[in-house]
């Protein structure tokens, strides 16, 4: 109650100095509501009037209530921000058919991969869904979720500023029309960091890095190719997602460094989980998952054996990658045997 | 009987969502129904019938959709009571965007997809600004940062809201939107008495009485004029 009467006498200038995050809250109030930004509150509310109100569907009171929600969570929020998840810890539920799933407790490290392997359909969805709602056993799988080895904060449901876990995957496509920094500075801009610019300098360099062919700032995002796309994005969600967990769904074998680019997410600290059917990406992890009629069927560490296989894999993979270049070149393809 | 209020732009994912919620709804043996409001034209009844839920469909129209709503809600709960039904889903088409058929103290939903632009909260009035639960759909299609950025904007619009995000083709996310959609200890009876959440325009001119010829002489009522002398101040 107090706030709302303290934030009735400041004017949208000085509440806009006290809290700069503010500037996203006013961006969306309707057009010549708030024309005047050294008037106080109260006394821009109630030059609102009924025919305004009326006319622009906005709601005075209501107005004020979602003021003080959002400075609310705002302060929640960068509380929550300052507790970085170092782990997440998945305790065992059961599978479609109700039969217990077969491990003590499942450890997510930042800075660690876990592969998950299963057919569609098989409970990939439901498993990722249990981690966003942070589920305590009230899911179908009764699986339970723990954040840093600790019952979670409620918080994680409903935040909208900050959700768990970020998501890409082959489907997903810029449709917006902007350039590569026109668009990282929109992204930032909704993260409020600080530095914005030096992050979406070192964002690009990094993209460039993990893609094939170059780009510049300037290149619109909707004209990059396939690899390029899903460097930017990877790079992106690497350096400017909230999430703490980042889900990929596949790698293509094409246009982008794979390796370079699971590395970046390790380093900025991510929890990674990556759907796969491809022997390498598997192996590129520290631990995989088996999913299996909706449960977690098996869960196997990466073995010595299997990263020296990694490697000669890894050397086949290059070959195959040599020969495409040559083939696109028109060369012999005999001379490389 | 619970009663919840979905709106959205056409084509949002509503009808996608609701499908979904409502299967993990039955599934722990709810009995749900539906109802849709449109202004010329709905297949959703057919999909609803098809995944075993009774539906009503009402179509405004040449008459302002909303005001429809509103005029038919009461007995469309009354059909709801009748036949039993715990939950009552009513999913109606955000047409001008001015509006939104919320009622007091009636659960109310606003479904909007991360395609229709970062810019359209900002445009969509009551309709998101009032809704106690955003769900945000078709985030499989755009990337992360996109996605995010569209949360904001509607965090921004909306921050009493719970936000969502729901996969209408997958589902992702249903089972757990279902939980906020249903209380046991939540008993309508009727809706006699509760008020709508933001008044309704009261336009009433000539051109909703029929009129359809063009010019000064034949406007009449509640009639407003462009501005065509004052620069825009939409930037
Ligand atoms: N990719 C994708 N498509 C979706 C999603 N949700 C809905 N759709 C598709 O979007 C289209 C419109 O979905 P509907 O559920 O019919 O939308 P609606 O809001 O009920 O539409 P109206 O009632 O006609 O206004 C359909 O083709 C859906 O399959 C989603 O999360 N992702
Ligand atoms: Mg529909």
């Amino acid at each position: 109650m107090k706030r709302k009467e303290q934030l009735l006498l400041a004017s949208p200038a000085r509440l806009l100095k006290e809290y700069p995050f503010l500037k996203s809250f006013f961006m969306q109030v309707p057009e010549g509501i708030l024309y005047d930004h050294q008037q106080p509150l109260q006394h821009l509310l109630m030059e609102v009037g009924e025919e305004k109100s009326e006319n622009q569907g906005f709601d005075t009171g209501h107005f004020l209530d979602q003021l003080d929600e959002f400075i609310h969570q705002m302060e929640v929020f960068s509380g929550m921000a300052e507790k970085t998840v170092r782990s997440l810890t998945i305790l065992p539920g059961n599978d479609k058919s109700g039969q217990p799933e077969n491990f003590e407790s499942l450890q997510f490290e930042a800075s660690t991969i876990t592969s998950i392997v299963g057919p569609t359909g098989s409970g990939k969805s439901r498993l990722l869904a249990d981690i966003e709602w942070v589920a305590q056993a009230d899911t179908p799988t009764k699986r339970s979720v723990l954040i840093n080895n600790e019952k979670p904060n409620p918080d994680w449901r409903f935040a909208s500023g900050k959700k768990l876990v970020a998501q890409l995957s082959q489907n997903m496509n810029f449709v917006m029309d902007l350039s590569v920094s026109e668009f990282l500075e929109l992204h930032a801009g909704s993260r409020m960091i600080a530095n914005a610019d030096i992050v979406i300098q070192r964002i690009i360099e990094a993209a460039n890095e993990l893609a094939g062919e170059k780009f510049s700032a300037q290149t619109p995002i909707t004209s990059l190719s396939g690899g390029q796309s899903r460097a930017l994005m990877i790079a992106d969600t690497a350096m400017l997602s909230s999430s703490p967990v980042v889900l990929i769904d596949e790698i293509e074998n094409a246009g982008i460094d794979r390796k370079k680019a699971l590395a970046l997410l390790t380093g900025e600290e991510k929890i990674v989980l990556m759907a796969t059917h491809d022997p390498i990406l598997a192996l590129m992890a520290d631990q995989r998952i088996i999913i299996k009629n909706g449960g977690i069927f098996k869960v196997v560490k990466t073995s010595d054996e299997e990263r020296e296989l990694l490697a000669e894999l890894e050397k086949g993979d290059k070959k195959l990658q040599e020969l495409r270049t040559k083939l696109r070149a028109g060369e012999q393809l005999g001379d490389s045997i | 009987m619970n009663l919840i209020t979905i709106s959205g732009p056409p084509s949002s994912g509503k009808t996608s969502v609701i499908l979904k919620t409502a299967e993990s709804l039955m599934q722990k043996g709810l009995k749900v129904g539906a109802v849709k409001f449109d202004c010329l034209h709905t297949d959703d009844d057919i999909a609803y019938e098809k995944a075993g839920i009774p539906v009503k469909k009402g179509l405004s129209g040449q008459l302002c959709p909303d005001h429809y709503f509103v005029s038919n809600i009461e007995a469309v709960v009354e059909w709801g009571l009748a036949g039993g039904f715990d939950l009552l889903i009513s999913e109606s088409a955000g047409l001008c965007n001015r509006c939104s058929p919320y009622i007091k103290e009636v659960k109310a939903v606003c479904v909007i997809d991360n395609l229709s632009g970062i810019n359209t909260p900002k445009k969509i009035g009551p309709m998101l600004r009032m809704a106690d639960i955003v769900v945000i759909t078709k985030g499989d299609i755009v990337s992360q940062a996109e996605r995010e950025v569209f949360s904001a904007r509607v965090h921004a619009v909306n921050p009493t809201a719970i936000v969502m995000h729901i996969n209408g083709l997958t589902g992702q996310g249903a089972f757990e939107l279902g939980t906020l959609w249903y209380d046991e200890n939540q008993k309508l009876d009727s809706l006699k008495g509760k008020k709508l959440r933001f008044s309704m325009p009261s336009a009433l001119c000539s051109y909703c009485l029929g009129e359809t010829r063009i010019g000064e002489s034949y406007q009449m009522g509640n009639v407003r004029k462009i501005n065509l002398e004052e620069k825009s101040n939409e930037a």
